[in-house]
């Protein structure tokens, strides 16, 4: 195949994604919306299974048990298929991925600019929750997770999407692969995490309810374990992105590996916000809503940095946003030729790895 | 009424209110303040939130171009946010204050831990609770065995996975203590705590090191021309404060081309790739000539120093005649690129030419074209170059002895050379061109272009304890994140024909789902007793419901 081919395949199949994460969404919504009506109350209790207690508005009337049995059945029949579309979209945004990285000349991996960026960021949003789902007991997040990604994108379709490049020369490494991976691992993880930590304060103002969709979210205790779970898989994959592999790329591209560049302040930012959110729930014992408040704002300081720091930052070197698209990036840096007293005259927008 | 100051005064001690403190209490009180767990989570935070300004601002060290352009515009708020020292977060007293305090409230927190640690590594699982139903998470059930024998088979159990069990009957038979097991788990979660906290420390050292006793050099070299190792070749050199000139390594190095890979198509086209300086090197004089391809992402490590290409550019080759016609400048001269098109800007200066000084000024084009009348570069490769110089004459400013930049021309005492009609002159100059000057001033001839490259130099010692640091930190932190420290105890007692068993677990980490373990323990307990009986009793068990946070 050739480039140009890979190239439409990429973009062909990253609309089959979409649209199939908007057919899950659909599902998922519609498996929430069938919960409007009374649900039967799960019992724990080994010897239960004989009559169902049924609450509504705080009245309870027995419900007949074959209406609410057909009920469950769909319920758990569009969950099922919500799970399934999830998993095809989830492989239409790989091979999106894998194509746009053989449409490269030559062949690279998919993230050397915002669009890719963004597009992996949240295909592995998805993968992290489908490989957690069994494990951590997270359907109850499938419309936040398919929501969040056909907006993501949506964005990066419309507005970021720009033409296969090659990439710059300072992305031209290995590192580039293992930081870049386990950065993006570890965003997906984060997200999830915080989506938990979100539903928990949602959930604490709603409080428990056996009807409508917050039903469907678990208790407050098991959101708040599932969130520092997740979190606590997140934390160290993104200890060895940001203050192992990042420094030693660093340290090979730019010479230093610690240079406080935007990115590099904003990831250790990040790094410490959630520290302290592991701090506190492990030794201070601040579960519940101080820690859900701490991992928000972690979040926001993960995707802040993830988009955000491209345009408000004009000086980091991790700025791929491509704002002034294709101008032919240069090797110069010529900023810091000068000494002191030497004439500032050269603009300094035209590092090497920009 | 009592009249407590009627007492003679010697009894009275120091006077004090309720509440003061002596210097030792204060000390003390602020000790403990600083060591609590507290202090040190918002200290963290203080810090994360120290570090967004620097994250806003330009920073001088790491673009001081940009803060001196930020200076010129925000001329009202220059002087508080220097006094603040906001354009350089990072080496700023309160910035180090935070971090400092942090320092010593980490120390203070884990030496303490550290011997309660010791103390404790090789301590027993505590006893049984009197009332294991008591427990949030706890489990019931009879057994037809004998009581020895279901206590037996537990220790199997729990050794098998890896639990350390309490002596049996440490108050001898029918006392207490022998009718229940006691077992402990994940005593190396505090291990990998220790770690952690240790290792931020080592990182810490190591970044000192690397910003005391390093350094971080720049300098542009031109094709063809040799590098010595010493300050005075850098165009700029930033030294940690305890580094000293018998610390650089005493090499020599000279570029001998320079080449570069222009994309011609594609969506990035004109940009560059697969830049490449031939270098040769010795390590000392006396060493050997090496060879090496210095790329990006592929420095050269000569001793402690690492050599890094981060940049390039053209330095056309410039030809002064002064009047007389003596050459007056001559060879290549470096201009700085403007943008990502490699439009240049640069300055000539012939302070000896006669009658009069020489200076020129201008741009560098590296494929010259006029687009509707304008001047542009149109390619950034050197395939059509042209330079486009203003010319002055007069005092260029350098008899004084004062430093002068060489990018740039004092044009105070000089004068700009004008055309018959009184326009300014314009130098304008294709490869092999010459062009006479007015006035007789003599001619400048643009003979050829160099490349140069810039060269970030460095020596980052430190750099191996730092990534050492945070591999064990990363490490420790494995640790205390999944190892679940956790105790379990069994209770059996004789109730008539059979043996009532309660099985209690507690969850030391706060994440772990002690429910699941509490429930696998059992059944595997109740499965061993089946395959010899298989009386069936309902196990009773009863894990921590959810509950709200308490508020």
């Amino acid at each position: 195949m050739t480039n140009a081919a890979w190239e439409s395949l990429s973009n062909q199949a990253i609309g089959v994604a979409g649209i199939f994460y908007f057919l899950a969404l659909m599902v998922h919504l519609g498996e929430w919306a069938s919960l409007r009506a009374p649900k039967v109350a799960k019992e724990s209790v080994a010897s239960g299974g004989g009559g169902v207690a049924v609450a509504t508005g705080g009245a309870s009337r027995e419900i007949d048990p074959d209406v609410l049995a057909a009920r469950s059945q769909r319920v758990d029949f569009l969950g099922r298929l919500g799970v399934i579309l999830t998993v095809i979209a989830c492989g239409g945004h790989f091979v999106s991925l894998v194509g746009r990285g053989l449409a490269a000349d030559p062949n690279r991996v998919p993230w050397g600019n915002m669009y890719e960026f963004t597009v992996s960021g949240s295909f592995f949003v998805v993968f992290m929750y489908l490989v957690l789902l069994r494990k951590y007991g997270l359907e109850w997040m499938a419309p936040i997770v398919t929501g969040f990604v056909v907006t993501v994108l949506m964005v990066a379709v419309v507005w970021l999407h720009s033409e296969v490049a090659p990439l710059t020369e300072a992305l031209d490494s290995y590192w580039l692969v293992i930081h870049v991976v386990s950065a993006v691992i570890a965003t997906g993880a984060f997200t999830l995490g915080g989506i938990a930590s979100v539903m928990y304060l949602v959930k604490m103002r709603v409080g428990e309810t056996t009807t409508g969709p917050m039903s469907r979210v678990p208790s407050l205790a098991v959101l708040d374990r599932t969130a520092y779970r997740v979190h606590a898989f997140a934390f160290p994959v993104w200890t060895f992105a940001v203050l192992i592999t990042g420094p030693i790329w660093a340290h090979e591209a730019w010479s230093r590996y610690w240079n406080w560049d935007p990115k590099e302040v904003w990831a250790f930012i990040t790094w410490v916000v959630y520290a302290a959110y592991l701090h506190a729930r492990a030794t201070a014992g601040w579960k519940g809503r101080n820690a859900a408040i701490l991992a928000i704002v972690g979040l926001a300081t993960l995707w802040f940095n993830f988009i955000g720091i491209n345009y408000f930052s004009t000086s980091s070197q991790h700025s791929y946003a491509g704002l002034e698209a294709p101008t032919p990036a240069a090797v110069v840096q010529v900023d810091r030729v000068a000494t002191p007293h030497v004439a500032r005259a050269a603009n300094g927008s035209n590092q090497l790895s920009r | 009424m009592t009249d407590l100051d009627s007492r003679p005064l010697a009894d009275r001690g120091p006077e004090r209110r309720p509440g003061e403190l002596g210097a030792r209490e204060l000390a003390r009180w602020t000790w403990r303040q600083l060591t609590s767990m507290r202090t040190a989570l918002i200290l963290l935070l203080v810090l994360a939130l120290a570090a967004v300004p620097g994250s806003i601002i330009p920073q001088s060290g790491v673009d001081a171009l940009e803060v001196s352009r930020w200076k010129d515009q925000h001329p009202s708020l220059t002087p508080i946010y220097e006094r603040l020292s906001l354009f350089s977060v990072y080496d700023s007293a309160w910035f180090s204050a935070i971090y400092i305090l942090l320092m010593i409230s980490l120390v203070g927190c884990i030496i303490p831990r550290t011997f309660v640690y010791l103390r404790n590594i090789r301590a027993q699982p505590p006893a049984a609770p009197r009332n294991l139903l008591r427990l949030p998470d706890h489990a019931s059930y009879t057994s037809p065995q004998e009581v020895d024998e279901v206590l037996a088979q537990a220790r199997v159990v729990l050794r098998s996975r890896g639990y350390r069990l309490r002596d049996a009957d440490p108050d001898g038979p029918g006392g207490p203590g022998a009718d229940s097991l006691s077992a402990e788990r994940g005593y190396l979660r505090e291990v990998g705590n220790l770690i952690f906290h240790l290792s931020v420390i080592f990182v810490l050292v190591g970044f000192a090191i690397g910003s005391l006793l390093g350094y971080q050099g720049g300098v542009i070299i031109l094709q063809g021309t040799t590098f010595a190792n010493t300050s005075a070749s850098y165009d700029d050199f930033d030294p940690g404060s305890l580094f000293g000139t018998e610390d650089f390594d005493p090499f020599l190095m000279t570029v001998d081309g320079f080449d570069v890979e222009w994309l011609t198509e594609g969506s990035a086209a004109g940009t560059a790739r697969k830049f490449n300086a031939r270098l040769t090197y010795q390590e000392t004089v006396e060493a050997p000539e090496e060879t090496y391809d210095l790329r990006v992402n592929h420095p050269l490590t000569i001793g402690n120093t690492g050599i890094f290409l981060i940049g390039h550019g053209y330095a056309p080759v410039l030809t002064v005649r002064d009047g007389e016609g003596n050459v007056a400048a001559s060879g290549p001269t470096v201009f700085l690129p403007q943008d990502p098109t490699f439009l240049s800007f640069g300055v000539v200066k012939a302070p000896s030419a006669q009658p009069a000084q020489i200076g020129l000024d201008g741009l560098f084009y590296p494929t010259f074209a006029l687009i509707d009348g304008d001047p542009v570069t149109v390619w950034p490769d050197a395939l059509e170059p042209l330079v486009s110089m203003q010319v002055y004459t007069g005092n260029l400013g350098l008899d004084d002895g004062g430093a002068q930049s060489v990018y740039a021309l004092d044009t105070e005492r000089a004068d700009q050379v004008l055309k018959a009609d009184g326009t300014p002159f314009r130098l304008d100059l294709r490869l092999g061109e010459t062009q006479t000057l007015p006035d007789g001033l003599g001619t400048v001839s643009f003979d050829g272009v160099e490349p140069w490259v810039r060269l970030q130099i460095s020596q980052t010692p430190g750099k191996l304890i730092a990534l050492g640091g945070v591999v064990l930190a990363l490490i420790g932190l494995l640790g205390s994140l999944f190892i679940r420290p956790r105790r379990i105890w069994v209770r059996a007692r004789q109730d008539g024909d059979v043996t009532k068993v309660e099985v209690a677990a507690l969850d030391r980490s706060g994440g772990g789902d002690v429910g699941e373990v509490l429930a696998s323990v059992v059944a595997e307990l109740r499965g061993a007793k089946d395959a010899e009986s298989t009386s069936q009793s309902g196990t009773r068990t009863h894990t921590q419901p959810p509950t709200e946070e308490k508020r």
